[in-house]
């Protein structure tokens, strides 16, 4: 990776669960070319996964005419990265899940991929696009996290 | 393009004299592995089992909804008052179980051997 540079690269997924995993081998692959530890590396692995799986399951609602875009942006010290539906985005901030709740069937026993993906690395946000297209969540991890 | 679930069921018996259900994951778990896992809990014989050893040694990837899988199983297991531990997690599924409260109900080992030393 050269200095004072930012290096894209750019994935489209069928909206078909599964395919999270080659967002995930993307990801893996630019960061350890960056340089990132294995764990840092775990951790982006599972926060794009859920963010590919929110995309093609709640945004572009498991339709195959429809693509999950995911952009990676590495640059010296951070990468970012973009994953893009065309649904009308994320209305709510994740809630930590309540465990009790959800053991005493309180709470679903899903929904805990926004929380993951924010626990997990350094930033996240959820954009909702105009129109209702091109709704994004944007992650970043950055090389000088402490592990 | 998810790898399928596979689970078996194995019957030890713990140091301590106890006996030990034993189900071994292989795959993924995912939303596609309720069968796997949950189905797999289900056909356990009921009021026989009182201990439940979770074995994910072969078990690469999980989503949240396979984590949803298993806080039902747990849930199930909590309510036919039976004891779950799981071992074999890789180090992040340990710090994604133990984020998501799952620790509150089951114990988690890096080993088959020193999760029965503890039942």
């Amino acid at each position: 990776m050269s200095e004072r540079k930012t290096t894209n690269v750019e994935v489209r997924l069928p909206s078909r669960m599964g395919f999270e995993k080659v967002a995930m081998s993307t990801a893996s692959a630019v960061a350890k070319l960056m340089g990132f530890p294995d764990d840092r590396i775990e951790d982006l692995k599972t926060a794009v996964a859920e963010a590919c799986i929110n995309a093609i399951e709640h945004g572009n609602r498991l339709n195959e005419k429809l693509s999950v875009g995911v952009v990676l942006s590495a640059s010296v010290d951070s990468l970012e990265v973009k994953v893009i539906d065309d649904g009308t985005g994320m209305q709510k901030k994740p809630a930590k899940p309540d465990i009790d709740k959800k053991m005493h069937g309180e709470e679903d026993a899903r929904g805990m991929g926004m929380f993951l993906i924010q626990a997990l690395v350094d930033e996240a946000e959820w954009v909702a696009g105009s129109e209702g297209k091109s709704s994004f969540v944007r992650l970043v991890i950055r090389l000088d996290k402490d592990a | 393009m998810q790898s399928e679930t596979k689970s078996r069921v194995d019957q030890l018996t713990s140091p301590a004299g106890h006996p030990v259900t034993v189900l071994r994951f292989e795959g993924d778990i995912a939303s596609t592995s309720k069968d796997a896992v949950l189905g797999a809990y289900q056909g356990l014989p009921k009021g026989k089992v009182k201990v439940v050893l979770l074995d994910f040694t072969k078990v690469d990837y999980i989503n949240s909804s396979g984590i949803a899988l298993v806080i039902q199983l747990l849930m199930e297991a909590t309510n036919a008052g039976q004891k779950v531990v799981a071992f074999g997690l890789s180090a992040h599924f340990t710090k994604v179980f133990t984020m998501v409260g799952i620790t509150k109900y089951a114990g988690l080992f890096p080993s088959q051997a020193e999760a029965l030393e503890t039942l």
